[in-house]
């Protein structure tokens, strides 16, 4: 038995040229598959963590999921805002515990810049319930005050006490606010949610630095310098959506109901969980599509291992003849081959795994910076074993084939030689 | 020591029987040249001794035992123990060295393995006697020449003492000098381990120095005749 193993290594190595292409291509090929359910898990790990701690999500009316895009994940943008009388008197209802408006439309060199109240970080949840902390600074005070998400701060380099300018949109290249400048308070902690991503700045001063603008441009000749902004009224006559949290979660449905049907104007709530859901199965399909494919080029790969096996027992006949005459039997012969088919997709497979570990090294910030998912190099979780097993599994399947037509071969091919 | 009665042998897919033979025997330590012409089924006659392929019909009694009789498995350890082969050429496995296919049969046979005393020594020793210079030993197989080779497959045939040696025109691949001279170290050999020879090959000419001649057409009733 040992000795019919040490067998098919040698064997096995001898041919190592060919097994060793149809290894690399059963490595791509796992890396591929273990590399999509891992931007899937942790795509949608950052997904559902993103918010939490919060009942309703109100915005003007458009579908749930524009809502969520804009309002918590600062994609897209509002096709209409929400009037603040229509806040004040969402806030002041009885079942409201608390509301926090948030107001979008600047960026700073392609973040996105979110007005609210200095509220939002004391009631924002994400992940398990965990609250924001403040990795330095504090929450802003002055009109002129802005809080970094960590990943902005780590990506443009910027401390507490740094000044920095808002652009006018999102677009990296419009028109600058840059009369009125900001100090950066306070720095977040990292979240792995989309406010890592934000600038944080108060409504005010998003009312502040349009006060000279209408219409998307400064309106010409005129100039309101940043220190005499405090004599104009800086409350906003419009935000672009709200968070609520509810004094008991039992009202969550009827206060939904009363804001549908709210008089005032069309706006909608939506409970994040919902909406999150709700998006994700937007998604899901091309998850489910990446992750099919991504199984049929393992499929492939490993097609093409039964091939190279198969072709190589051509080659091999005479071999296995050789073996067999010196007494193998046909079922060490089935074991040689179907141990030569497994090992190569065993050490394809731990390739395999090293390959994803170096392309998550080289390629996470990348991922970071241009999409916001967040890679993380550890350990197989049990979900990506179970799927290595799978390939494993898959692999032996794919070399009984060649290890049975060996063992056919073997006996009728006996001794008569034949090229 | 072998003796064959009454076998029917066909292959797969062939309508009349390659092999029809009413019996005949070899004694112990005797050795024996069988000729017959390309195609005429010796190599089929060899694989049916081996119990490698398997008669319809018929006895294939080697050291007393009904070969046909036993289980696979049983008759892959009975060749393993008692029967050495050589085959016409592609003897050896290529990736592995000289030495270590010499070895190869104490790996498959615990009896070969226990004959050969101490099998490394014992492989040394038949690789001297063939005449191998020691620098081939550890080399592999699919680099020495095909002398060579064929002289490293007798030695593999030896190793452990089986009672029984095959060889399928071993020397077929070799030029006719060194023809005469591998067949009369491997009769030598042969008588050194009191082993039975069964000397195969299409070639009268090599049957100088065996003690009978058997020509296949004279055993074997299925005159299917071969085309050379
Ligand atoms: N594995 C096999 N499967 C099917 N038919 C076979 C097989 N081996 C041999 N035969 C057939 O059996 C017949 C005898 O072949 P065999 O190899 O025994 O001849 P041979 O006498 O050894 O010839 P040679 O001198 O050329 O080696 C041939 O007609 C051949 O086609
Ligand atoms: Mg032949």
């Amino acid at each position: 038995m040992k000795a019919v193993l040490l067998l098919a290594l040698k064997s096995a190595w001898a041919r190592r040229l060919t097994l060793g292409i149809a290894l690399i291509a059963i490595a791509l090929a796992s890396a591929l598959l273990l590399a999509v359910e891992r931007v899937r898990h942790d795509a949608r790990q950052s997904f559902t963590q993103s918010i939490s701690g919060v009942d309703l999500v109100v915005g003007a009316r458009t579908g749930g999921v524009q809502l969520m895009l804009y309002a918590v994940f600062h994609s897209g943008s509002a096709t209409s805002n929400i009037r603040w009388d229509s806040f004040e008197a969402i806030a002041t209802h009885p079942a409201v515990a608390w509301a926090v408006p948030l107001s979008m439309g600047d960026s700073h060199r392609g973040h996105p810049v979110v007005g609210t109240h200095a509220d939002f970080f004391a009631h924002f949840r994400y992940a398990d319930g965990r609250p924001l902390a403040f990795a330095t600074g504090a929450p802003f005070a002055e009109v002129f005050e802005a809080v970094l998400g960590s990943e902005v701060a780590q990506a443009l380099g910027y401390r507490t006490g740094d000044r920095i300018t808002l652009t006018h949109g999102m677009v990296e290249l419009g028109p600058d606010h840059d009369d009125k400048p900001f100090t950066v308070v306070g720095v977040l902690a990292p979240t792995g949610t989309p406010v890592d991503r934000a600038v944080h700045v108060s409504l005010e001063a998003i009312t502040a630095i349009h006060l000279d603008w209408a219409g998307g441009a400064p309106l010409p000749g005129l100039v309101i310098p940043a220190e005499h902004v405090q004599k104009f009224d800086l409350q906003p006559k419009e935000i672009t959506a709200m968070l609520v949290g509810l004094k008991s979660r039992a009202d969550v449905f009827r206060l939904q109901r009363h804001i549908n049907g709210y008089r005032g104007e069309p706006l909608l709530a939506v409970m994040p969980g919902v909406a999150l859901d709700e998006l994700w199965r937007t998604l899901a399909t091309v998850e489910r599509t990446l992750f099919a494919l991504s199984a049929l080029v393992v499929l492939v790969g490993l097609a093409g291992l039964t091939a190279t096996l198969l072709a190589g027992l051509n080659e091999r006949r005479r071999e296995l003849a050789i073996l067999r005459a010196l007494g193998a039997s046909p079922q060490a012969i089935f074991l040689m081959l179907t141990v030569e088919g497994l090992l190569v997709t065993a050490l394809g497979v731990l390739a395999g795994t090293a390959l994803l570990a170096v392309g998550i090294v080289t390629l996470a910030p990348l991922a970071q910076a241009h999409f916001g998912v967040h890679l993380s190099l550890r350990p197989p979780s049990g979900n990506e074993l179970a799927l290595l097993m799978s390939i494993l599994a898959t692999g032996l399947l794919a070399s009984l084939a060649p290890g049975w037509r060996a063992w056919r071969m073997a006996l009728t091919d006996g001794l008569t030689p034949r090229n | 020591m072998i003796a064959l009665s009454d076998l029917v042998f066909r292959w797969p897919r062939q309508t009349s029987p390659c092999l029809d033979m009413p019996g005949f025997a070899l004694a112990a330590g005797e050795r024996v040249f069988l000729h017959g012409p390309s195609g005429s089924g010796k190599s089929t006659l060899l694989a049916v001794l081996g119990g490698v392929a398997v008669p319809e019909r018929g006895r294939v009694e080697l050291l007393g035992q009904d070969i046909v009789a036993l289980a696979g498995h049983r008759r892959d350890a009975f060749r393993a123990d008692h029967i050495g082969f050589i085959f016409q050429q592609f003897n050896l496995l290529p990736w592995l060295s000289a030495r270590d296919n010499v070895l190869l049969p104490c790996t498959f046979s615990a009896r070969r393995h226990g004959r050969a005393g101490d099998p490394p020594a014992e492989a040394t020793r038949l690789l001297e006697r063939l005449d191998l210079a020691e620098s081939l030993w550890d080399k592999p197989a699919a680099e020495l020449s095909v002398g060579q080779q064929q002289r490293v497959a007798a030695a593999r045939a030896l190793i452990g003492k089986p009672e029984i040696l095959i060889a399928d025109e071993p020397t077929s691949a070799l030029d006719a000098e060194r023809q005469q001279a591998f067949i009369d170290l491997l009769l030598t050999e042969a008588a050194a381990v009191g082993a039975t020879l069964l000397f195969v090959s299409h070639d009268q000419r090599l049957a100088a120095h065996f003690d009978r001649v058997l020509s296949l057409a004279d055993i074997n009733r299925a005159a299917m005749g071969g085309e050379a």
